[in-house]
């Protein structure tokens, strides 16, 4: 080990994917016991230099060094074995294992070839306590909660015991709550000696924990800066090449009447007794913890899951919803919290996800009429500035911010009268964001209804005209004037 | 360069495979060829034709249907060319024997003797000079052979179609259930299933072997419906139970092929009219049989459907993200239901085919089709993952299993060891699938 090394070392790294240069000579550096915040707008390069860090995609070209000696990351095997853990934004759990089975995958505590499920049992409930969450252990992973699967890949990452821990987004799918239990972990790994490379959007969370931030644009590294040294507004005109004036654009109009009313909707724990009304011209903010039921209201609304009581009215007349089909048939879109299991088929192409719901309307006598779904794809593509290299390009390849885009164009095509969004921002950079904000007002102005899910309270204080709080299934209250509420209010309602 | 080629090789590797197989098929089979029947005539025709004046001729042939052909054309075609026939000898060289003492004694002289390759070679021909003069010397005109590969031969390449016709045609709607991520097993029990349903109708209630072409069509109508309404049903049994298709469909097999040997008293049904061969053995169009002609018609339809059509749409979008595809409002269960009959279908139809082919129904009939069927599908590039695959593709798929089938039955290769080859080839076009993913990521 020379003197003075950087814990990590990256140097020059290139990466190219077919039509995309996402990486072109990046330079980044970690300092042992440094947590360093990483930064950039969606496509900026930040998920794919990560990934060549955990030896997912191996690098076309650039030095990799450890303490100063080189490694070559070429396998996730690898990656662990120099003592990189990377947590990523999309979970890397099997679902039908339960979490301590997950977190001990590929390295098992065993006497004489037998599992010892007792040690691993007790070291993975250390690991959780050390989080400060509860969790059941004995469960599969997917009947978690998407919060509870994060925190068993940072369980993970914390087990491997690594040098280097990079978190993707580690925020995204936790409440605040749930984050500040993570920061006293991360303070905790830095306190180590570990080096942390932390990735969020949310730029508050960022002044909180990070030591330093290195800045991505366009698959280069614009700026390094010590946190200290930085303003938010000098971070985001960092990231996106510009300055921003508001996070969140102003309104002006005012609702109108009732539109959408919703009464007595119930199903199992998650949802008992909800109602809600909607009015023309107005975003409804549905604020919460994660869990408390706020996502499975409003697939009961859009008709993917059977409710086992309540009424949903549009106009004063009674809908009879039973599927999403009849749901759409209404005139009500649901914009999922998951785009890449719910929202999109990733191996079809951009176009033909974005036909998906509007094929009745694009043919005629069961025929697609393909001149007009390529005009109409086009008129959107660049109404959203939806970043792809033609319309044939896999939905799955594209960056977070576009795949949202994409999803958002399907749903605007169909003219829905009351437009259901779950977390419209979660994972996208500060400028798309921006450019959602402007939709949804423009939406709100056209007349159509809102509701919108959101988990980052200024975004629900910023955009919506009132806000609905739930708890463990119930709604706990209701603020009627959003601009001047606080977020402490909401958090009150929503710990209730 | 590069990308171009991964390209053509992703889009086209299946078709070029086919092609190579073509190519190498055609280079073992090439092989000495001579024309027989009517287009040998022909060319003796011309070849007298070219001596000029009015010469004076033995046709010559054995007694083969070929060479019966060959006689009757010739007897037609010499004298409109200026040629007088003076005999004819068909069947054995004894006839010919005969034929030249008649003429001999006659005292007519002979010019030209047109036969056949193999009576070109009959010893009497050798010494005519010595042994009757008064003959003259003759000039023994035969059909010019050629180098030609038995593969390419026209005969040979109908043969492959009608072959492979009914497995393609089942492997439209097998394309559609995988396409949707599902599986059919049972294809091959409902195609055997229909065969003895058809003649059973055909025999019990149309008259038997004096049945009406109405009749036939009908029985063949109720068959092929009976064996959607199969299809309908394990459709529901996946859709609103959501039982796993590769066992519904594996208990559809069981109870299909049950069915077809109880229905059929595990006998062949052959009280079927020789006017039902029509579909199987016909050939109305440029000698295609009619069962290819069929093939490519309902391959041309379903390309349209699944690559024009809302429904085609509908069947890759539940295949590629089921949940995601219910959330965009595509009616899921419908779609399903439509796949699993549609397979169902054309099984029926399939088995229809063959009962016409065969002239006969039984419940022996499809066994380890639905593998075969399988095979042409994912050979033809449909992923088993579902949301991908192109209709195109399977009909290639198809063709490649008949091609080595057949080649290997042109050079000799043995059914056991034919079987090896296949499974080989089979898993060389999922591996080949596989690397082009890989190529793609």
């Amino acid at each position: 080990m020379s003197a003075g090394a950087p814990l990590l070392a990256m140097r020059g790294m290139v990466k190219s994917f077919p039509g995309v240069r996402a990486l072109r000579g990046v330079d980044l550096s970690l300092e042992k016991g440094e947590v360093l915040a990483l930064l950039g707008e969606n496509g900026a390069g930040k998920s794919t230099l990560m990934r060549v860090l955990g030896g997912a995609h191996p690098a076309d070209e650039g030095t990799i060094e450890m303490e100063g000696k080189v490694v070559t990351l070429t396998s996730p095997q690898a990656s662990r074995a120099a003592g990189v853990a990377v947590i990523y934004q999309e979970f890397n759990l099997v679902p039908g294992l339960t979490a301590v089975e997950n977190i001990f995958l590929g390295r098992e505590v065993t006497h004489a070839g037998f599992i010892g499920r007792q040690a691993e049992r007790q070291r993975a409930a250390e690991l959780f306590r050390r989080l400060g969450v509860e969790l059941d252990l004995a469960v599969p992973c997917r009947q978690l909660t998407t919060a509870q699967q994060q925190l068993v890949e940072i369980a993970k990452a914390l087990a491997f015991d690594a040098r280097v821990i990079v978190m993707d987004e580690p925020s995204a799918a936790l409440t605040s709550h749930e984050v500040e239990r993570l920061f006293v972990i991360i303070r905790e790994l830095r306190s180590r000696g570990i080096g942390v490379i932390y990735i969020s959007h949310r730029l508050d969370e960022v002044f909180t924990i990070a030591d330093r931030v290195t800045i991505l644009r366009d698959g280069q590294n614009v700026g390094e800066r010590p946190i200290g040294g930085i303003s938010r507004h000098g971070m985001i005109g960092m990231m996106v090449g510009r300055e921003l004036k508001d996070e969140f654009p102003a309104r002006t109009t005012m609702p109108g009447p009732v539109r959408l009313e919703v009464m007595g909707l119930r199903r199992g724990r998650m949802v008992q007794d909800v109602s809600l009304t909607i009015r023309r011209g107005e975003i409804l903010a549905l604020a919460g913890l994660v869990g408390a039921g706020r996502t499975e209201t409003v697939r009961l609304i859009f008709g993917a899951d059977v409710r086992e009581a309540g009424e949903i009215r549009l106009d004063g007349r009674v809908l009879d919803i039973s599927s999403p089909r009849d749901a759409i048939a209404a005139g009500i879109g649901l914009l999922t919290e998951d785009r890449k299991l719910q929202g999109l088929v990733l191996r079809h192409s951009v176009r033909e996800n974005f036909a998906l719901p509007n094929l009745e309307r694009l043919s005629t006598r069961g025929f697609v009429i393909m001149a007009e779904e390529q005009a109409e794809f086009g008129r959107y593509v660049e109404q959203l500035r939806i970043k792809i290299p033609h319309g044939e390009e896999r939905a799955g390849n594209l960056s977070g911010g576009n795949q949202q885009k994409v999803v958002l164009a399907k749903w605007l095509a169909r003219n829905c009268e009351v437009l259901i969004f779950d977390e419209p921002t979660r994972g996208i950079d500060a400028g798309a964001k921006f450019e959602i904000y402007l939709l949804l007002n423009e939406l709100a102005a056209q007349g159509k209804s809102i509701l919108m899910i959101s988990s980052e309270l200024p975004e629900v204080l910023g955009m919506a005209d009132r806000v609905i709080v739930m708890h463990e299934g119930r709604i706990t209250g209701e603020i009627e004037n959003a601009r001047q509420a606080t977020q402490e209010q909401i958090m009150q309602l929503a710990v209730a | 360069m590069k990308p171009f080629l991964k390209k053509t090789l992703s889009e086209y590797g299946m078709s070029l495979v086919l092609l190579l197989l073509c190519a190498y098929f055609s280079v073992v089979t090439w092989s000495d060829q001579s024309p027989a029947g009517a287009d040998g005539a022909q060319q003796v025709t011309e070849a007298i034709a070219r001596l000029g004046g009015t010469p004076r001729v033995l046709i010559a042939a054995t007694s083969q249907p070929d060479d019966a052909a060959f006689t009757a054309r010739l007897l037609t075609d010499l004298p409109v060319n200026g040629a007088v026939v003076v005999a004819t000898a068909s069947g054995e060289p004894q006839a010919a024997r005969e034929a030249l003492q008649k003429l001999a004694a006659s005292g007519g002289k002979l010019d030209v003797i047109a036969c056949t390759q193999a009576a070109g070679g009959w010893l009497v021909f050798s010494d005519i000079k010595t042994d009757y003069p008064g003959l003259g010397s003759p000039q023994i005109i035969t059909p010019r052979s050629y180098r030609w590969p038995n593969f390419l031969k026209t005969a040979n390449l109908l043969n492959i179609a009608n072959q492979i016709a009914i497995i393609a045609i089942i492997a439209i709607g097998m394309t559609m259930v995988i396409i949707t991520g599902g599986i059919d097993l049972s294809v091959g029990s409902l195609l055997a299933l229909s065969a003895v349903l058809v003649a059973r109708f055909i025999r019990d209630y149309a008259g038997g072997a004096a049945a009406s072409t109405g009749g036939l069509v009908l029985a063949s109508l109720a068959a092929v419906v009976i064996c959607g309404g199969a299809g309908a049903f394990s459709g529901l049994m996946i859709t609103r139970f959501r039982i796993p298709p590769f066992i519904v469909t594996l208990a559809m097999m069981l109870v299909g092929s049950g069915l077809a040997y109880t229905l059929a008293a595990g006998q062949t049904i052959y009280q079927i009219p020789e006017s039902f061969i029509w579909l199987g053995r016909g050939a109305d169009l440029f000698s295609v049989p009619n069962a290819v002609v069929l093939m490519f018609i309902l391959y041309a339809l379903a390309h349209v459907l699944m690559s024009r059509m809302k429904l085609g749409r509908y069947l890759y979008a539940v295949g590629g993200n089921s949940e995601a595809a219910r959330l965009s409002g595509v009616p899921v269960r419908r779609v399903l239901l439509f796949a699993y009959t549609a397979s169902a279908l054309l099984a029926g139809l399939g088995g229809v085919i063959m009962a016409s082919q065969l002239k006969s129904g039984s419940g022996n009939y499809g066994n380890m089709y639905e593998l075969y069927v399988i095979a042409a599908v994912v050979v033809g590039g449909t992923s088993l993952s579902g949301g991908e695959g192109k209709m195109p593709g399977t009909l290639i798929g198809a063709f490649t299993i008949a091609v080595i089938q057949n080649g290997m039955n042109l050079t000799n290769v043995e059914s056991y060891t034919q079987k090896v080859v296949l499974g080989l080839v089979i898993l060389g076009a999922v591996l080949l699938d596989r690397l082009r993913h890989q190529a793609r990521l």
